[in-house]
């Protein structure tokens, strides 16, 4: 049933925002710590354990898979949402702020990246797969 | 008509769902025929996002982009920050946990760095543009980190309006920044492997920023970097109003 493994999805990110909200509490910060990553842990958990495989795999897997492609549109729709005017109106000290802090991290990404393991870039994606639900992670 | 509108603005998720539709597929055309897909259609799709943004809050005066049209306010719900995080936790379905580990102190190591970079980048330019005092100084700062934690910080310590609003501005550019130029840089910078979009997501940090600018250059590393961000506006709303304005304070 597709719906249990939107259940699942829906379940992991409750219980990741919330232990978040709790972590902000703990910390006395007025924010979500983690709560998304932690959520998502569960997932990644939970679709290897053995428990779960019913809701996970064959039908129930479709209802994970359709948020997973609907990923991309949430994406264009929170673009449309943001509040671009204050960053165009911020004037430059806004804008040599946002942008140079920006720049100088992209400059640090492979200075960094280097001294973790060395990742296998993905193979290229074809432009037919970009039909397809997104599977990411997979080989 | 009026009808029509009627129908359209009692189901503002559908709406949503149709004009987002529209948009990606507009968009995947221009990247076809204008760019033989040489820009990705989902960078596009993100860019016509933001131009819609700017306009929408040009005519409203509001500070949602198009959410703050009545009749488009059902983008908001579906742009909002319940159905992106929703979608962020679904795209780690596939995910590898032994991927995730590879990279666990690197990326740990990525949100601090990410955090004092940009936030010693933002204080320098609120130097620079004549600000003395430290409480303005760590908000514009905190601002560059993200435009979550640049209010969070400043209201903690008490920032003027005006200062606010700069740091929130500042924080956007960023977001927007991360958004359109990630696509372009991801070759110069070898984001194209699992490990390295984990470093990333620990850098850039700002969830929208990360989360839109690996979407539109491969949506396969959206979990992994997605994975680190989401860290990283909790670790600096926890040192913005700390240990960086302690440490600004006893510098200025």
């Amino acid at each position: 049933m597709i719906i249990y493994g939107v259940a699942l999805l829906s379940g992991c990110s409750l219980v990741g925002l919330f232990v978040g909200e709790l972590l902000g509490k703990l910390l006395g910060v007025q924010a979500n710590v983690g709560g998304v990553g932690i959520a998502m842990l569960l997932l990644v958990l939970a679709s290897g354990s053995k428990l779960c495989q019913p809701l996970v795999s064959g039908e129930s897997a479709t209802g994970i898979k359709f948020w997973s492609a609907m990923y991309i549109p949430i994406i264009v729709a929170m673009a449309a949402g943001q509040n671009v005017v204050a960053a165009v109106d911020g004037g430059m000290l806004a804008l040599l702020a946002g942008a140079l802090a920006t720049v100088l991290c992209f400059l640090l990404v492979p200075v960094l990246a280097r001294m973790g393991p060395q990742g296998v870039p993905l193979p290229p994606l074809d432009t037919a797969a970009d039909d397809k639900p997104a599977q990411p992670g997979s080989r | 008509m009026q009808t029509l509108l009627g129908v359209v603005a009692a189901n503002g998720l559908i709406t949503a769902f149709t004009l987002v539709g529209l948009t990606v597929w507009l968009s995947y055309w221009l990247s076809r025929v204008l760019t033989h897909g040489r820009i990705h259609g989902s960078a596009i799709a993100i860019i016509l996002g933001l131009g819609a943004a700017w306009w929408a809050g040009k005519l409203t005066g509001g500070t949602r982009g198009v959410a703050d049209i009545s009749l488009l306010s059902g983008l908001g719900l579906m742009g909002g920050g319940m159905l992106r995080d929703f979608g962020i936790v679904s795209t780690a379905f596939g995910v590898q946990l032994s991927e995730l580990r590879k990279s666990g102190v690197v990326g740990v190591i990525s949100i601090f760095v990410g955090v004092l970079v940009s936030f010693i980048v933002g204080a320098v330019v609120a130097i620079g543009f004549g600000y003395r005092d430290a409480i303005s100084i760590t908000t514009i700062g905190a601002g560059a980190v993200t435009y979550i934690v640049g209010p969070v910080t400043g209201a903690a310590i008490g920032a003027s309006s005006e200062v606010l609003a700069l740091s929130v501005a500042a924080g956007v550019v960023k977001a927007v920044m991360v958004m359109v130029a990630t696509p372009m840089v991801a070759r110069y910078i070898g984001l194209n492997n699992p490990q390295t979009a984990m470093v990333f997501g620990g850098l850039m940090g700002t969830t929208s920023g990360v989360a839109g600018g690996l979407a539109a250059t491969d949506p396969r590393l959206v979990p992994y970097g997605a994975m680190t961000a989401t860290f990283y506006t909790g670790v600096g709303c926890l040192l913005g109003p700390s240990l960086l304005y302690f440490a600004v304070r006893a510098l200025v």
